[in-house]
């Protein structure tokens, strides 16, 4: 009984925040926009067999004609990507100082790859336009020590959403990588060394694969929230990035297309849920491995 | 058949293999070795013996190439190596933890030395199946390490630095993660690989009993510096000081000032009711304050006085019983104890003496050993 109740839980917490709300935004994907409250029908106003006598797929139809939601999600899959192995060589670099840092220093310096969060993330998203605008700190400083003549024209490009991305999703990349070099034990490297191998060897011969499952892990937690990405390509990102957080925005709160807007919601899911499953996939494999 | 005794540092002209002269390795302020000097031949069987932080991990560390001297040379068959990175060494180590690559196979962790040297594809399989037999591993080589007992992970250690058949092995306190009975015949494992192999081994351990079982020679180390080097026996039965005699085994210590009395034959004054006499062949000036060094098992233990000169009486204060032996403290007159050893040679026999028994305890004048320091 006591492990009924106990399975029962997580289970509880998927079925209401999960699947429940998932099933709703698929029947309104399933449904007609209109012009009433709620703005789509068939509603449950109609009866039931009603409802679900006039639901189809008409909207998923519709995403495959019009070519901007497929160069949407293409270009949001582009740059999620891009950005995630921005994110690893950046992040990688920094996990692998912090493992190697004295240990008095490693609670500091984890305090620092943290405290951004401290700020609300649309702030410090906002700061970014502030740095990297015509007029920004980043121009003026360039001007200032005579690198450039002619401002650098970096806000509302794509440059300018790789920045925000890699900075604002860095945290994810560096935690994972760290506690995986943290635990790596000293010892393994000298042995590589004492075998034959060079430093840099060593480092790719025995860090990088014991390393793996972090470098994984930090790879989903960038790539799955950047794929759905909203605010930093509609901040930053301006009128000439194309990615379906910002196009599914548009439809829901610009059209008012609700149906529209949900089935880009599903196909979004649909095309998380294989970097997700991936993911589930790798940390069991690693779990057995440490077994 | 004669068999030759295997020593050679007792020849003056053997070429040692590896040679330290006058090495100095400072941390800081922390000096780590002070002015080290010693010679450690081919094919020996070589252990550094001290407690923690006596520098022989950093000895070690250094002949491996991960740290080097502040001062002085050390060189590896007259080449001087100070300063030679650790992947260009023929020297390997097998390090304490055993440091097995946890993502690779036995075979995979074995042959990870030879890929790095390039050695053609049969070669190496050939030498890995080689050790593989060697370490008694045959049937694991395509597991992994977090699947193979802890013995079986020492023996993968062993293998995987025995690979590259190098000049010279280094193991750090090899059989320290093992319990008491694997140690054992780990222990005699060792040997009889290092006598087939042929390699030089250099040893590190705070294990006294591992280090008298093991080594063809013991150096004993204390606050960086070497105190002692000689034979397991030679050690034991014959210490230059105190402090060898202490770390090694179990030792009674009587103090006090000395007077010859004869030809290499002392009188020293302990304190108690008479003063004992003791052989040695080093010479020591009237009246210097002088320790004798006896062991447990070469004092007996008597109901009545016995004939000769070194007797004392006392009372048992304690006895331990340890199945083979037991040992008897017995506290003298001057309140100093003095612990006996005798073996259990008989199943069933009652035992002679019990607690507060006034016995006589005796030793022979070339019992102990007279030390200055």
């Amino acid at each position: 009984m006591r492990r009924f109740v106990l399975i029962s839980v997580p289970y509880l917490w998927l079925l209401t925040l999960f699947l429940i709300p998932f099933v709703i935004v698929f029947k309104i994907a399933l449904s007609d926009a209109a012009l009433a409250i709620p703005p789509y029908m068939p509603t449950m106003k109609d009866g039931l067999s009603a409802m679900f006598s006039q639901l189809d797929f008409e909207n998923f139809v519709f995403l495959t004609e019009d070519d901007l939601y497929w160069k949407a999600y293409l270009s949001s899959l582009k740059i999620a990507f891009i950005s995630t192995v921005l994110t690893l060589l950046l992040g990688y670099p920094i996990a692998y100082a912090m493992a190697r840092a004295p240990h008095e220093w490693r609670a500091t310096l984890m305090m620092l790859i943290i405290l951004p969060f401290w700020t609300s993330f649309l702030i410090r998203v906002y700061a970014w336009v502030g740095i990297l605008s015509t007029e920004g700190l980043l121009n003026r400083f360039l001007f200032w020590i005579g690198a450039i003549r002619e401002p650098l024209m970096i806000l509302n490009t794509s440059t300018a959403v790789y920045i925000g991305i890699v900075y604002t999703y860095i945290p994810f990349m560096i935690l994972p990588i760290y506690a995986a070099l943290e635990r790596l034990d000293a010892s393994l490297i000298e042995a590589a060394e004492d075998l034959g191998c060079s430093r840099m060897k060593a480092f790719w011969l025995i860090t990088i694969p014991l390393s793996k499952g972090g470098i994984i892990a930090g790879c989903f937690l960038v790539f799955i929230p950047a794929l759905g990405e909203f605010v930093i390509p509609s901040l930053l990102g301006g009128s000439g990035t194309l990615m379906i957080g910002k196009v599914l925005f548009e439809e829901f709160f610009s059209n008012r297309d609700w149906p529209v807007a949900s089935a880009v919601a599903v196909i979004l899911l649909i095309i998380l849920i294989i970097p997700i499953i991936l993911f589930q996939r790798n940390e069991q494999r690693q779990q057995e491995a440490e077994g | 058949m004669v068999e030759t005794v295997f020593e050679p540092w007792a020849d003056p002209n053997a070429d040692p293999l590896i040679s330290f002269k006058n090495v100095t390795k400072r941390f800081g302020d922390f000096v780590a070795i002070d002015d080290l000097t010693l010679d450690i031949f081919e094919r020996e069987f070589f252990a550094l013996l001290g407690p923690s932080g006596c520098g022989k991990t950093t000895m070690m560390r250094m002949l491996a190439g991960f740290e080097n001297p502040t001062s002085g040379s050390m060189s590896l068959s007259g080449h001087d190596i100070a300063g030679i990175p650790p992947n260009k060494r023929a020297v390997n180590m097998m390090f304490q933890s055993y440091a097995l690559f946890p993502h690779l196979s036995v075979w995979e962790n074995i042959a990870f030395g030879l890929r790095r040297d390039g050695v053609a594809r049969d070669v190496l399989h050939a030498r890995v199946e080689e050790m593989l037999k060697l370490t008694r591993l045959e049937k694991f080589g395509r597991r992994k390490p977090h699947q193979i007992s802890g013995g079986q992970r020492q023996r993968v250690a062993l293998a995987r630095s025995l690979a590259k058949a190098p000049k010279l092995l280094l193991l750090d306190e090899p059989l320290g993660a093992l319990d008491k009975k694997l140690r054992q015949e780990t222990q005699f494992e060792l040997m009889d690989i290092q006598e087939q192999t042929g390699t030089t081994f250099v040893i590190v351990t705070h294990d006294q009993e591992e280090a008298m079982t093991v080594a063809s020679r013991v150096a004993v180390m204390d606050e960086g510096r070497i105190i002692q080097v000689a034979t397991p026996e030679k050690i034991y039965e014959a210490p230059n000081s105190v402090y060898v005699a202490d770390f090694i085994g179990d030792v009674n210590i009587l103090t006090g000032p000395i007077k010859a009395v004869g030809a290499d034959t002392y009188s020293l004054d302990f304190g108690g009711t008479e003063p004992m006499t003791a052989a040695s062949d080093r010479t020591f000036a009237e009246g210097v304050t002088a320790h004798l060094a006896i062991r447990p098992e070469k004092i007996g233990i008597h109901a009545e006085r016995p004939e000769g000169p070194n007797s004392v009486q006392g009372k048992v204060l304690d006895i331990a019983y340890l199945g083979n032996l037991s040992t008897y403290h017995v506290q003298l007159p001057n309140g100093q104890i003095i612990k006996a050893q005798t073996a259990n040679t008989r199943r069933v026999s009652r035992r002679a003496f019990t607690w507060e028994d006034p016995v006589w305890v005796s030793w022979s004048a070339t019992a102990g050993v007279l030390l200055d320091r």
